[in-house]
């Protein structure tokens, strides 16, 4: 698992030469442009179907009335109280899950001892769908807040794991002995070499992490909640509202979108020395 | 005095890397070791640096045994080996840790000075030549002030133009302490430009095969017939070494640009 990690001793000084051409820089503003272009005409469309009478928009209802049904709960305060019991249900169980993988992936990189226990049996939890927890979990935790934190940790805790070990374990020899030569302690040789050579790795497990933390809250909310943003979606399809599932599935996009660029940021000073970090986004 | 007493290395798998290899090494001496693949060169170098054990024999410098990693010792590899996170001023201060700040930053800035790099002080490793990246290693290794610097083929990853200038810029930063080097190399050109002493050592198992004198003075002119004299006496005994028919040895080669192994 030695995965060097050389320097890449390019030539690279001179390279950013030639100013952008201003064809360069309508390219630049036109690619998200061109992105957009899908989703909001197809959204647009609809609102005219819509609008001309064509459909009667009951099933799929057009964008105009979603926000309409959006800026309504938002009134009622009950937007808010749903996105925070949501987000309260993410924070916990992504806490938990990095938590635990973090530390028992760090175990079991550094020390292949711990590794040869630990690892076939968090392989083989691994393989389990992690829904198949649900009816023990609730057996176990109760209906409430526990069993859905447990099931959202479980989500976070093995991309965590695995990216943790991985990182830990291609950290390049090279470089642990340019540590070794200038005698550094356990301690400093973990915070001064080994943390900042995992840290892309980590950042990237972590949004990984995250993203599964998302899909599980919306099952973990599925299995019975009196409140949450996957509540507003169990509401809308029992009471056959799709305006209110469709805002609830908008935020959920915002949500998820904002806190993996929470993330991305928050790490981004950390990481400038990286060639790769602006092309990264995207990952998870 | 760096003193190597028959130092031996068998590796686990029963390979017997180096056998028996004793030497004397004075203080401000710069000793260049050269041998063909496989004599042991490498595994002598970790040995001398505190990296790897050898199995027997002992090195002693200033009659401290040396078994692992020692601040008077600094070590330069054939990569730069810099800290991708760090500024490049970060990864030559890397050994400074213990110094206050403030004279930190003024030694790194010397440093930075005396490679040619002040400009580059901020940059990040990625964005230095491969030429450059070795200055900045060597400026990391040679920061701290050891009393001994190791060079495992420095400069063997570099095309020959900033070779040759980075063996002129490393005399000329040995020349500010006069720390003893000990330079492990396949070419022979470099052994000649830099070297008091020449070690040439044979393959399976690596022992030391010849010692040959360098009484040139410094700097040492690449074109003089002088070098290219001491340049053939190297190859011969390298030639020896492997067992190779010195008759039928080519006497051009002997007056080529550098030899590789």
């Amino acid at each position: 698992m030695a995965m060097t990690v050389d320097l890449p001793a390019l030539e690279r000084t001179d390279a950013i030469a030639a100013p952008p051409a201003p064809a360069g820089r309508l390219r630049r503003l036109a690619r998200p442009a061109l992105g957009l272009l899908l989703p909001v005409g197809l959204a647009l469309a609809w609102e005219i179907i819509v609008w001309l009478g064509f459909s009667s928009g009951r099933l799929v209802p057009p964008p105009s009335k979603i926000f309409a049904t959006l800026v309504e709960l938002a009134k009622s305060g009950e937007l808010l109280r749903h996105i925070v019991a949501t987000l309260t249900r993410v924070a916990a169980g992504f806490g938990f899950g990095v938590a635990a993988g973090t530390l028992l992936g760090a175990i079991s990189g550094y020390w292949a001892l711990a590794r040869r226990l630990l690892d076939p049996t968090v392989q083989a939890l691994r393989a389990i769908p992690s829904l198949a927890w649900v009816p023990l979990f609730i057996l176990w935790l109760g209906i409430f807040e526990t069993s859905k934190i447990a099931l959202i940790a479980i989500g976070v805790f093995f991309p965590v794991y695995l990216g943790v070990m991985g990182a830990v374990l291609s950290v390049d020899r090279k470089i642990v002995e340019v540590g070794r030569t200038f005698r550094l302690s356990g301690p400093a040789m973990i915070r001064r070499i080994l943390l900042p050579a995992v840290l892309p790795a980590y950042v990237v497990a972590l949004r990984v992490g995250l993203g599964l933390g998302w899909m599980f809250v919306v099952a973990a909310e599925l299995m019975g909640a009196s409140e949450g943003l996957g509540y507003l979606l169990l509401d809308g399809q029992q009471l056959g509202k799709p305006a209110q599932i469709l805002a609830a599935i908008v935020i959920f996009a915002i949500l998820g979108k904002t806190t993996d660029w929470l993330i991305e940021i928050g790490f981004a000073p950390l990481l400038r020395w990286q060639d790769a970090f602006g092309r990264q986004s995207g990952a998870a | 005095m760096l003193i190597l007493d028959r130092l031996g290395k068998i590796y686990p798998n029963g390979v017997n890397a180096l056998e028996r290899f004793s030497a004397e090494i004075r203080l401000g001496e710069i000793v260049a070791i050269i041998g063909g693949s496989g004599c042991g060169k490498s595994t002598l170098l970790r040995a001398v640096a505190g990296l790897d054990r050898a199995t027997s024999g002992a090195v002693t410098l200033d009659d401290i045994s040396i078994a692992a990693p020692h601040a008077k010792i600094g070590i330069i590899f054939q990569e730069p080996r810099l800290l991708p996170w760090l500024s490049v001023a970060d990864n030559i201060g890397f050994g400074l840790q213990d110094a206050p700040a403030n004279v930190r930053r003024e030694k790194v800035a010397r440093a930075l000075a005396r490679v040619g790099l002040a400009d580059k002080a901020n940059a990040w490793p990625r964005e230095l030549s491969g030429g450059q990246a070795q200055r900045v290693a060597i400026a990391r290794a040679l920061v701290p002030q050891p009393e001994v610097l190791l060079l495992d083929e420095p400069f063997s990853a570099l095309d020959a133009f900033t070779r040759r200038d980075l063996q002129d810029h490393l005399l000329d930063l040995w020349a500010d302490t006069r720390p003893t080097l000990v330079l492990v190399t396949h070419d022979v050109d470099e052994a000649v430009v830099l070297a008091d002493r020449v070690l040439v050592m044979r393959p399976r198992p690596g022992r030391l095969f010849e010692e040959i004198k360098v009484n040139l003075a410094r700097p040492r002119d690449r074109q003089s017939p002088h070098f290219d004299n001491f340049k053939r006496r190297v190859l011969t005994a390298l030639d020896r070494s492997l067992d190779r028919n010195l008759a039928d040895a080519d006497p051009k080669t002997t007056t080529g640009e550098a030899m590789w192994w």
